[in-house]
């Protein structure tokens, strides 16, 4: 069983208790525990269940690259699901749950599935669930989004109590880092006077070294570690943060930073995580490197972990994780393992290492001198237990598994060897080397990620550099500090000297990628290699002989390494799985994509204070807090938010709208326009401008006069459409959709300043400046003469006219102008004026029942006049003339932006969808994009079309449906009915083809 | 997250900036008649160096447009200079 030892455990204060839960079963810990050492502090091994197989499962690391300890956190409001029990700091009242278990942890339903894994292989979805079709919608999708996943998802009705935030930071040279490499790297750097910032992902200094152990300058590891930390915490001009993880190096230097504050202290006061936004001129990447697991059959099973957590466990928080432990190893790190525990009091069986040494390295001859039984040539089987491992079968590992010999014990140590942790340095395009002598890779410093001035940003340093040994781990940290401080223009302090440091030479390592080397298929079955995916050895060898050679594919048909772990386990394990089965080198086979962030990071952090109103900024008309009083239903156009309508008490608000229309058609109704984009074009070219800008002629506009224009881009396709008004010889005022008013803007300035630079014209976007409230009825004009100031007579302000003057004392520009069809003006007044104005109009307006309206009601009335809408009848592949627009296009001109281009013959071909009016035989509203279908199919066995709606809308002046859309000879086929398949793809409706006009086609109600 | 410097205003993030369009592409003279070919040529075909590229961008926030020299496989800024500067 595992338990608490009576003494050692470095990082725990034994005087402090803490109390936690976990499936609401009562423990305790101390103070330092991570809620993994607590667990196991409590025997408490199976944490959590695999993702496929439901396989019982314990913890085997004890840091960031854990893929088994999975579990969820808190309850309500503050539930998070997949955090890492080596990584969560205990704290009291800490409540946990282990995750993807039905019913419960130790007794799970789900776990049948491994029953069946010789039928669950690699690619199993895509083989199995492919065919027939309609089963995977109704049976095999609910049945696998049920079984699938780890943690649960938080509820998405509550919301995160905590506070987020950014930090911005600026250094010369950022260590990502803090064990004795990083500190190193950061005293080399920190002495030459630069900003140096330090970041270390765990709660403490010094990284593995004082759990390895080895004097540096005849000090105990730690005594220098403290040290060291002293140093740079005296340096002004070097911040170091523990609990802040490196998480993506990014281009020219940018780095992000995620720093959990609280997540060990949940009542304390601030933001929970920080993410730093970090700008460094250069990056040393001091990570450190991950052990590697073995390959051997139940080497999941818990109470296997690789060696360096076994001692971890010990070392630092006084666990043992069994009471016999054997060793199984590949190299001589593992040894330490091994002395680790012996001197613990506890009993290693015995030591199975596959290399046979022929002289004793130093490890070696130590773990033997301590009357530890070393088995050379040796490996395991197969691991003996279910729940808990009970025992191994030892073979020798040039073998096929034969058994020589069956060791009782409860834990097993597996060290495969070490993997440099390389994510940071490649993030940005670090290249790597593959290493023969230690089968690892590790950064290629002569193809290090460059920055903006082509140079190289990143170093990295120590074990994260490939040197496992202590003295040259620090050596080279040195040597990595001065290079980045003087690519960031400092210069290193003169004779610094550089810590020595002491520890025993290591043998060489042997590569193994399978145990033993010739293990057939029931053991390859049941070994390992991504545990949180469970994705095994057989898994990989099957993909190999299915044809998969890319590691890339091979990684998503197998998902090795697709879990949360991203893995950091299994990466090197199965990428060495896979070129064996090819049969090339590895390096030849590559690795897969390292990609930020190092490990998950929360969406909190990402938002930062980015959340609820100012998530995004809303633009606000002058007159938005009047809609917010009145019940207006709101919706987004672009960033601003408009009145959807305006529903009184208990009304839906269809019925909303349907009165809207009424009243404004019968009567009188307000709208507020202000949204429309308005820009100013001046010069003494800006008519020239414009011509080039529109289909239509602008440039012989009148001042005082105002014209419909049509933009297109250069590939001839409308982009957007308004009113302009010329208000002088050199000054025209453009409007533009509400959503266009930025992006037209920036349209004109592009071939203003990049192709007719030499044009005198200058643009200003004034879209704010104005408020625009359109009075729109058969009593507009009443209203405007009521407020008197203007005459607004048809003589002496014509349709499509513009003029300036007062109404009621308040200057404002007139346009009349008409997107309803009805007599109508747009009234602009300086934006602080208009919440004033809109008053005045309610005011005096409500002697003719005065209606305020929303964007639907101007929807359904330019509807009823087959008036286009940008975005509707257009979608970047429409161009003017399919909607019957040729009037607005000029012939005249020799040039305009589109032209040349609706001259190719796919924009002239005759059998281009054109716009016609649609209503329905049974007078319903057909829905929204649907498609007209013709006889036969195509190649792809779909049916053919011939059309497709663009607006669609209950008319309640027609009393029935009116839609608009695009169709084969649409305007040849007048009075022809075609049918439109509804969503369902089953039921057709039968429409007539008619003219887009549905109301006053004579223009009438305008024209008064 | 690349920083760009606009002739203008300084280094900023690229956050800030759009890309335009390829530089030197002059816009043929549509008074002439232009073949297809030709025409297409000019809408939809560009050079997409690897390596060095010569670009438009837009700082979006001083509505500057600009020439930009970067190395679209490293990611190096080589230089960037307003339209109206011929580069040294």
């Amino acid at each position: 069983m595992s338990t608490r030892l009576a003494t050692s455990g470095r990082l725990i204060d034994r005087s402090k208790q803490v109390a936690f839960t976990f499936n609401g079963k009562r423990f305790t810990g101390h103070a330092g525990d991570t809620l993994a050492s607590a667990l196991l502090a409590n025997d408490q091994m199976l944490m959590g269940r695999s993702f496929k197989y439901h396989r019982p499962r314990g913890v085997v690391a004890s840091g960031a690259e854990e893929p088994n300890a999975l579990v969820n956190l808190g309850e309500g409001v503050t539930h998070e699901p997949n955090a890492r029990a080596t990584t969560t700091e205990l704290f009291e009242g800490l409540k946990a749950t282990s995750q993807n278990h039905w019913p419960s942890l130790e007794f799970d339903v789900g776990a049948i599935n491994q029953k069946f894994a010789r039928f669950l292989p690699a690619g199993f979805y895509y083989k199995m669930f492919i065919h027939p079709r309609p089963f995977w919608k109704h049976i095999y999708e609910p049945f696998i989004r049920h079984s699938a996943g780890l943690g649960k998802a938080p509820d998405a009705e509550t919301r995160d109590p905590d506070t987020y935030e950014h930090f911005y930071a600026h250094v010369d040279v950022l260590v990502v880092g803090g064990g004795v490499a990083g500190l190193q790297a950061a005293l080399t750097a920190g002495q030459s006077g630069l900003k140096v910032l330090l970041i270390e992902q765990t709660a403490f200094w010094g990284g593995r070294t004082p759990v390895d152990g080895g004097e540096i300058d005849g000090k105990s590891a730690e005594d220098w570690i403290t040290e060291a930390v002293a140093a740079l915490e005296v340096m002004p001009n070097v911040t170091l943060r523990t609990r802040c993880m490196g998480s993506g190096v990014y281009d020219h230097g940018y780095v992000l930073g995620y720093e959990r504050l609280t997540d060990h202290a949940p009542e304390a006061d601030g933001p929970r995580h920080r993410l730093w936004r970090i700008r460094t001129k250069q990056v040393v990447t001091a990570t450190g490197a991950i052990e590697r697991p073995l390959s051997f059959s139940g080497n999941d099973i818990p109470g296997v972990m690789l060696a360096s957590a076994v001692r971890d466990y010990v070392v630092d928080y006084g666990v043992s994780i069994g009471d016999r432990t054997v060793v199984v190893t590949n190299n001589d790190d593992a040894y330490r393992t091994a002395l680790t525990l012996k001197k613990a009091g506890l009993s290693v069986p015995a030591i199975l290492d596959v290399r046979v040494h022929v002289h004793a390295p130093p490890l070696v001859a130590e773990a033997k001198a301590a009357g530890i039984r070393v088995l050379e040539g040796m490996g395991i089987a197969k691991v003996v237990g279910g729940q808990r491992v009970k025992g191994v079968a030892v073979c020798s590992q040039a073998g096929e598994g034969a058994m020589v010999e069956e060791i009782a014990c409860d834990c097993v140590a597996m060290s495969g060897g070490w993997s440099p942790v390389v994510h940071l340095w490649s993030h940005c395009g670090g290249k790597l080397l593959w290493d023969e002598e230690h089968a690892f890779f590790r950064p290629d410093a002569s193809r290090a990620p460059t920055g903006a001035d082509g140079l190289p940003f990143v170093t990295t340093a120590g074990t994260a550099n490939g040197h496992l040994h202590l003295n040259d781990a620090l050596q080279d940290a040195h040597s990595a500090g001065k290079i980045a401080l003087e690519r960031a223009g400092g210069k290193a302090e003169a004779g610094a000297v550089v810590p020595q440091a002491q520890g025993p030479d290591e043998a060489a390592m042997t590569p193994v990628w399978l145990m033993p080397q010739g293990a057939g298929y029931e053991l390859k079955m049941k070994a390992w290699l991504d545990y949180q995916n469970d994705v095994k050895v057989s898994d990989v060898q099957l993909a190999a002989r299915e044809g998969y050679e890319s590691v890339e594919h091979t990684k998503r048909y197998t998902t090795l390494g697709m879990a949360t772990d991203q893995g950091k386990l299994s990466n090197i394990n199965g990428l060495a799985t896979l070129s064996n089965a090819l049969g090339e080198a590895i390096p030849q086979v590559g690795t897969t994509t390292f990609r930020p962030p190092y490990t998950p990071i929360s969406m909190g952090a990402i938002a930062g204070e980015a959340r609820g109103e100012i998530f995004q900024p809303i633009r606000k008309t002058p007159i938005h807090a009047w809609h917010e009083k009145n019940g207006a239903a709101f919706e987004p156009v672009g960033h601003w938010r408009r009145p959807y309508c305006f529903p009184k008490d208990g009304e839906s608000k269809h019925d909303a709208v349907m009165r809207e229309v009424k009243n404004t058609r019968e009567s009188l109704g307000l709208l507020d326009a202000s949204t429309l984009g308005k820009i100013i074009v001046k010069g003494p070219d800006a008519g020239r401008f414009l011509d080039m800008m529109y289909t239509n002629m602008m440039s012989t506009l009148k001042p005082g006069k105002c014209r419909y224009g049509l933009m297109c881009s250069e590939n001839g396709f409308l982009m957007d459409d308004g009113v302009v008004a010329r208000i002088d010889e050199d000054t025209f005022l453009c409007h533009t959709t509400t959503g266009g008013a930025e992006h037209i803007h920036g349209h004109m300035e592009d071939w203003l300043q990049c192709e007719w630079w030499d044009w005198k014209v200058y643009t200003a976007n004034v879209t704010e400046e104005y408020a625009q409230i359109a009075v729109v009825g058969p009593h507009a004009r009443d209203l405007l003469e009521a407020l008197g100031g203007m005459d607004v007579s048809k003589d002496a302000l014509a349709f499509m006219e513009w003029k300036d003057g007062e109404l009621a004392g308040i200057p404002a520009r007139a346009y009349r102008i008409s997107f309803s069809g009805e007599l109508s003006y747009e009234i602009a007044v300086p934006a602080s004026f208009g919440q004033a104005f809109w008053d005045l109009c309610m005011q005096v307006g409500a002697q003719w029942n005065i209606t305020p309206y929303g964007t639907e009601c101007l929807h359904i009335m330019r509807a009823e006049k087959g008036f286009i809408m940008i975005g509707d009848e257009t979608d970047g592949t429409v161009i003017p003339q399919d909607l019957g627009l040729n009037w607005a296009i000029s012939k005249k001109k020799e040039d305009f932006l589109g032209k040349r281009a609706q001259e190719r013959s796919h924009m002239t071909d005759p059998t281009r969808w054109k716009l016609v009016g649609l209503l329905t035989e049974d007078k319903s509203v057909l829905p929204d994009g649907a498609y007209a279908i013709k006889d036969g199919r195509n190649a792809n066995n779909q049916r053919n079309t011939q059309g497709r709606v663009t607006s669609t809308y209950h008319s309640p002046m027609l009393e029935r449906g009116i839609a608009m859309g695009l169709v084969l000879d649409g305007p040849e086929r007048m009075g022809e009915i075609i049918h439109f398949m509804k969503d369902d793809g089953e039921t057709l409706v039968a429409a007539k083809i008619v003219s887009p006009v549905f109301y006053d086609p004579e223009g009438e109600k305008q024209n008064v | 997250m690349q920083q760009f410097p606009c002739p203008f205003c300084g280094l900023r993030d690229e956050r800030e900036f759009h890309f335009a369009g390829e530089a030197g592409k002059p816009r043929p003279d549509t008074t002439q008649p232009i073949s297809d070919a030709d025409w297409a040529k000019y809408l939809f075909y560009c050079a997409n160096a690897k390596g060095a590229s010569h670009e438009v961008w837009v700082h979006t926030t001083c509505q500057e447009y600009f020439v930009m020299t970067r190395d679209t496989v490293t990611m190096a800024v080589l230089g960037t200079h307003a339209l109206h500067e011929v580069p040294a």
